[in-house]
């Protein structure tokens, strides 16, 4: 019968839904770890910088040196809490841990500022903090180069920096995108990686590999109604990203969930790898951790894919999670569209390809 | 290789690096008869029925199940073989009636033999008000019972039992082996394994397994009858001294207790055995009395594979 290898796969994956059902845990796994993750690293998770405190030594005592701290305070960015009289007693501060940022206006800061050939005035910052450093970096470029400079018409170093997608400069519009790759890559990595191991853990493979199954039906068997749960993960993050964070769907929903898809499969494919390499659930877990820190540190989410190295970008580039979170950043925060981004889409492709070619080829329908 | 046979084998062969589990077994089970492994744990018999069935690849040897040349026309023969593992390998958490249902669906039975097939599992197997209930709850002898009754779903021609009942209490032990030969009766060959004389007893073919090789076949009656030694009951007040004693001697090969009596087993060559061990055993008082008896089947297994304390003591 041409339909048979159907059945025989649906029986698979009926059984295996409702294994899912009756197991309370992997049940409140599917539900409750994108809801965690979501409030955690949304609420958590905060690159944005503010609230430094700073110390203020102003020699040079204008209304002008005056106005730049005010404007300073009112962003928020940092909080004037110590008002030095000199260079050498800010830098005491700054080295006690008192403050994380020391502003330094020179006596002849007026000066320096009209002629804007040389800094007019000082910003110190607390370098032993490196994203603290690069912030304050970011911000001391900012108002002095486009409120004071361009009043005498100096071009010189001038730097307007608008953020385009994430105007308010909220972690949450950036991470939460990036958190629907996270959580599936957990879940559904070590749902599969234990779906097989299980079965021969408990000697159900055994009964099996005598029947007529074949290992591709097994493996597609096993694998439906994670996409199911790996889609309904999606709709959890989405919903709760849009209810907490107001993150937006500036692209097409059909576009993300095409691409989640496409991450689900490649996901599930090194799951089910993984399932066929270990031998114990033990194992299969370890295995997805080793596999999951790699995806965590290297694809962009959690630090800027352009500021790694060159080595560690290659690795980058082979993890699902890097082209996925690419893609989920493009369709909800710039509207793209996916045959835009065709360079982020076929690697899923190819790695849910060789991932499920090797586990079938892996997987023996035998016990040695 | 001759269709009559539902299994043959020739030079069966298995190692484990060094170890060799089975080593050259020839096999010739006839079709619709229930043949018996009987061998100590670790004797081979789980390897060999799973290099039968296709799970195991031999290391040399031909295996044919059914006509079938196995591992390589396995997938071919797997609709026609049930097999029982030696532990529960069905579902723990579906209930029985899904178990049912996954395997018949499994075997693409159609929707009417689905449905009929499984209505008569139910009845054949007292499954009837278990059929909601989780695997996993139920006793030693129903999951026994759901097991046949899962292995069988699919009218196998063959079916192999790996220990079915080793877990299981005498009377359901009793109606597991009923099930067994309404089975045989219908066409089916089955081939069980066991370590248990009383089920041994039942089968119409035996096969004695020892350390992998293939010591003694036959019914179990005519293993018995020809067994390859003399077979003495003694009965006695000290059963324990008089064990002692024939352990000493030569042609004695193996001495088990069974409650107050002993059976010894003597090297068949030796001149008027009964007569020796009467004299042997004189001042063990009047209540010693040593008579020929015909030998059973834990006698035979005993002599075949020279497994117990006596036969050490003899060697």
């Amino acid at each position: 019968m041409l339909l048979d290898p159907l059945r025989r796969t649906r029986a698979i994956a009926v059984k295996e839904v409702r294994q899912l059902l009756r197991d309370r845990l992997t049940f409140a796994m599917i539900v409750g770890l994108p809801l965690l993750q979501v409030i955690l690293f949304g609420y958590a998770i905060n690159t944005d910088v503010r609230h430094l405190r700073a110390a203020v030594a102003d020699l040079a005592g204008t209304q002008l040196s005056r106005s730049v701290v005010s404007e300073a305070q009112a962003s928020q960015v940092v909080d004037i809490v110590a008002v030095a009289h000199s260079a050498p007693e800010l830098e005491a501060l700054l080295r006690d841990g008192q403050v994380s940022v020391g502003l330094y206006f020179p006596p002849d800061f007026d000066r320096r500022a009209a002629t804007g050939a040389e800094p007019a005035a000082q910003l110190m910052v607390d370098g032993s903090d490196p994203t603290l450093l690069g912030v304050a970096q970011g911000i001391a470029r900012m108002p002095l180069a486009t409120r004071y400079v361009p009043a005498r018409g100096t071009p010189a170093a001038l730097f307007e920096i608008r953020d385009f997608y994430n105007p308010e400069r909220r972690s949450a519009v950036d991470i939460v995108p990036a958190l629907i790759g996270v959580i599936l890559t957990l879940t559904m990595v070590l749902f599969t990686a234990v779906a097989i191991v299980r079965e021969r853990e408990r000697g159900n493979l055994e009964l099996l590999i005598t029947t007529p199954v074949s290992t591709i039906e097994l493996m597609a068997g096993k694998i439906g109604p994670y996409i199911v749960i790996g889609l309904i993960q999606v709709s959890i993050v989405l919903l709760l990203g849009w209810l907490l964070f107001s993150v937006p769907v500036e692209g097409s929903l059909a576009a993300l969930y095409l691409a989640a898809l496409l991450f689900i499969a490649s996901s599930l494919g090194l799951g089910l790898l993984i399932s066929t390499l270990a031998k114990t659930q033990f194992q299969a877990m370890q295995l997805t951790v080793f596999t999951f820190l790699p995806s965590i540190l290297l694809s962009g989410f959690m630090f800027p894919f352009d500021g790694m190295p060159r080595f560690a970008q290659w690795i980058g580039e082979l993890l699902p999670l890097t082209h996925f979170v690419r893609l989920t950043r493009g369709v909800l925060l710039r509207g793209a569209a996916l045959d835009g981004m065709w360079v982020d889409v076929w690697p899923l492709l190819v790695f849910f390809a060789v991932t499920m070619v090797l586990a079938v080829l892996k997987f023996h329908k035998r016990l040695d | 290789m001759a269709p009559d046979y539902a299994i043959e084998t020739r030079g069966l062969t298995r190692r484990f690096g060094k170890f060799t589990a089975v080593d050259g077994v020839d096999l010739n089970i006839p079709r619709a008869q229930i043949y018996g492994f009987l061998g100590p744990n670790g004797a081979g018999k789980s390897t060999t029925i799973r290099m039968l069935c296709g799970l195991l690849e031999p290391s040399s040897g031909e295996v044919a199940v059914l006509g079938y040349r196995v591992p390589e026309q396995a997938e071919a023969l797997r609709r026609k073989l049930g097999y029982m593992t030696q532990s529960f390998s069905l579902y723990t958490d579906l209930t029985v009636r899904e178990n049912l249902e996954f395997m018949a669906e499994v075997f693409t039975l159609s929707k009417s033999q689905c449905a009929s097939r499984i209505h008569d599992a139910e009845q054949r197997y007292f499954l009837g008000e278990l059929m909601e209930q989780r695997a996993g709850t139920l006793s030693g002898g129903q999951k026994q019972r759901l097991g046949l009754a899962a292995a069988t779903l699919h009218a196998p021609e063959m079916l192999f039992l790996d220990e079915p009942t080793s877990a299981v209490d005498p009377q359901s032990r009793r109606d597991f082996w009923d099930r067994l030969f309404d089975l045989a009766a219908e066409g089916t060959t089955i081939l069980v394994s066991t370590h248990l004389m009383d089920e041994a007893e039942r089968c119409h073919g035996l096969a004695i397994i020892s350390r992998g090789k293939l010591v003694a076949e036959g019914s179990p009656q005519s293993l018995m009858q020809g067994i390859d030694a003399l077979v003495l009951e003694i009965e006695s007040e000290d059963p324990r001294r008089c064990a002692a004693l024939l352990n000493q001697q030569p042609y004695v090969k193996s001495v088990t207790q069974i409650g107050t009596r002993l059976h010894a087993l003597l090297d068949k060559r030796t001149q008027g055995g009964l007569k020796q061990v009467q004299g042997l055993l004189k001042g063990m008082g009047p209540g010693c009395q040593v008579r020929e008896t015909p030998a059973n089947l834990e006698d035979v297994f005993v002599s075949a594979t020279g497994r117990s304390n006596g036969a050490q003591h003899a060697a």
